[in-house]
């Protein structure tokens, strides 16, 4: 994630003392970002971490009025103890196993189709992919879902006139159908990603490869796609991150089925906490173990693919 | 040519920057090689229809889907036309008094005014990070970064239950002030400020006695534009898309945004199949938009940012 902001213009100035430059005009900048960053991140995150450390015990037979008691990490404990909470996280896990191979090997594979010589009409490709990164999630899971539905769908209803019957909301086949949606609403965005890295690929490089008798295949996955491993590292960072936010497309598809429970995934699981169960410290205490989580694999992510790149 | 790489490598660096890969020069492509055949073209540009097809079909879906009555969208053929689209749209804008324009009109709301003031938030911090030199920017930095990795549902609870202690839940400032925090735009603002804003230009306006607070508006400001316009757009769609802040956050119709409305609806549709028309057109009335913006844009940002790498 570094940038390149400390380039060669920076370093081959001689240190200049000049007005204007300095902590005090640059706080004045940075202020109003840093407020809001406390107000809507670092405030939140830490309250919650508060609150997780307490918890409401009824005394008696619960008419006594509830107190609030410290009981350090044991709403962590219990969390990480609820089998429910417990199955969301192996859901999630699958859905990530799922998920981030099957979307970023789609994306390669048509961004490097739309580089390949022969692609036509690259615009008009480029746009008809992108399209459904400008549908609103809560829409596609609702397009999506209807797809699924036995009676509205015209793919269930063609399945069925061929002799299939699949049922895309069973309990099994829920989560497949789930990454579809995903994949209908990320593929896009990753291929202009990619593509634009491919772009950037030298043209000496391909011409080398050429000449030395490797065919557009050979060069597409042995000379391309290590070429832009860059651009591949972002967009799995990206794709790890978002994949750990799923929340929009189960609580729609819970609409449509009863094989998506109210607790189905760990985020549905602490809205659950927060509101159905009305137990703030666990729901808080569910945040934070997600974060957590989702910090401790974007690091592993970075770190793997800085490794690979510095290599 | 020169111009354009430079203003490549910034965009290629981030995954949010998808205009650039459609704008990219046609100048770039490289030669025909001798490796595609007839067979080859057929193949690639096949595959490219296929996914499009995969891409776009849902979306025809649902315009088909909007010209139908409840009994219609059961019964008949998915791809013909019903002839129910006036009265669909007619009975959705006066549904509950003409609560989904309201619903609209809040989610321009929130999206506009968060992605203008949030954007520019955001453009003065990625400006201060990437030209003032003062202590502790790389530990700010690092926390922005931070921020970037940490997924938005795992604030979302943290978030509501920090509103709901400060008794601010159900009214339009818990939507709007999270919308104002966007880690990722003081990223990308500090790649465009590097990109598009030289030293030099920022130098000459010192040496001509304009303060720092001058410079910016008047010669930074100018120049940023084009980054500006870009990251107020990513965050207006991640604003106009978010579906669990407002669903925690707001209890009262009124203040509803567009996606948090139909799903209020989708939830009645397993009870009273009536509501499904209401969904589907409500679907259908909120993409539209974003699709006739994102297409118009997309020219947009191929302008902005050749302008922008003219100057």
């Amino acid at each position: 994630m570094s940038v390149r902001t400390s380039g060669p213009s920076r370093s081959t100035t001689k240190p200049r003392p000049i007005q204007g430059t300095g902590g005090r005009t640059a706080a004045i900048f940075l202020v109003p970002f840093f407020t809001v960053f406390l107000v809507a991140m670092i405030a939140p995150v830490v309250y919650a971490v508060g609150l997780s450390l307490f918890a409401e015990q009824r005394s008696g037979l619960g008419f006594g009025g509830a107190e609030t008691v410290f009981v350090g990490l044991g709403n962590y404990v219990d969390v990480l103890q609820n089998d429910t909470f417990i199955a969301g996280f192996a859901r999630l896990a699958l859905y990530c196993v799922l998920y981030v191979p099957t979307l970023l090997g789609v994306a390669l594979g048509f961004a490097l189709l739309l580089d390949a010589v022969v692609a036509k009409a690259r615009r008009a490709f480029q746009l008809l992919l992108f399209l459904p990164h400008a549908v609103p999630g809560v829409i596609a899971a609702l397009i999506w879902a209807y797809l699924y539905t036995p009676g509205v769908s015209p793919i269930v209803s063609a399945l069925a006139s061929g002799g299939i019957q699949i049922d895309f909301l069973s309990v099994h086949l829920v989560l497949p159908s789930m990454v579809n949606i995903a994949v209908w609403e990320w593929a896009g965005y990753n291929v202009i990603i990619l593509f634009t890295a491919l772009q950037s690929v030298p043209r000496e490089v391909l011409e080398a490869a050429r000449v030395d008798g490797a065919g557009e295949i050979r060069t597409a996955f042995s000379i391309k796609t290590p070429l832009i491993a860059p651009a591949l590292g972002v967009a799995l960072l990206f794709t790890v991150i978002g994949s750990l936010q799923l929340f929009t497309e189960p609580k729609i598809l819970s609409t449509a089925t009863t094989a998506v429970t109210s607790t189905w995934v760990p985020n549905m699981w602490a809205y659950d906490a927060a509101f159905n169960r009305n137990n703030l410290p666990q729901a808080a205490a569910a945040s934070i173990i997600l974060a957590l989580l989702a910090g401790l694999l974007s690091w592993v992510v970075t770190r793997f693919t800085s490794k690979g790149n510095s290599r | 040519m020169s111009t354009t790489s430079s203003i490549a490598r910034p965009t290629s660096v981030s995954p949010s920057v998808p205009a650039d890969g459609a704008g990219a020069p046609p100048t770039r492509r490289r030669r025909r090689s001798p490796g595609g055949g007839i067979g080859a073209t057929f193949g690639v540009n096949g595959l490219l229809v296929l996914g499009s097809a995969y891409m776009v079909l849902p979306l025809l879906w649902l315009v088909f889907a909007t010209t139908k009555d409840a009994s219609a969208l059961y019964g008949s053929d998915a791809f013909t036309w019903g002839g129910a689209f006036f009265a669909n749209l007619e009975r959705l804008l006066t549904e509950d008094d003409g609560i989904f324009l309201r619903w609209l009109g809040n989610s321009v709301l929130y999206a506009a005014v968060g992605a203008i003031v949030g954007g520019f938030v955001a453009l003065m911090a990625g400006y201060a990070f990437d030209k003032f030199q003062f202590r502790g920017k790389g530990a700010l930095y690092g926390a922005v970064l931070i921020g970037v990795l940490i997924p938005n549902t795992a604030t979302v609870i943290p978030l509501y239950l920090l509103a709901a202690s400060l008794g601010v839940t159900n009214t339009m400032w818990a939507v709007l002030i999270p919308a104002f925090c966007n880690p990722f735009s003081v990223y990308l603002a500090r790649v465009f400020s590097a990109g598009y804003l030289p030293d030099e230009t920022l130098e000459a306006a010192r040496v001509d006695g304009a303060g720092p607070i001058r410079s910016f508006f008047s010669v930074g400001l100018p120049m940023l534009v084009p980054g500006f316009v870009t990251i107020a757009l990513f965050q207006f769609v991640a604003v106009w898309n978010n579906f669990m802040l407002p669903l925690i956050m707001l209890q009262d119709r009124q203040l509803f945004p567009t996606s948090v409305g139909i799903f209020l609806w989708q939830s009645q549709v397993q009870q009273n199949p009536e509501y499904l028309p209401l969904v589907i057109a409500g679907s259908f009335l909120s993409v539209v938009p974003l699709v006739i913006a994102f297409v118009m844009l997309q020219r947009f940002w191929r302008s902005g940012l050749s302008a922008g790498s003219v100057k």
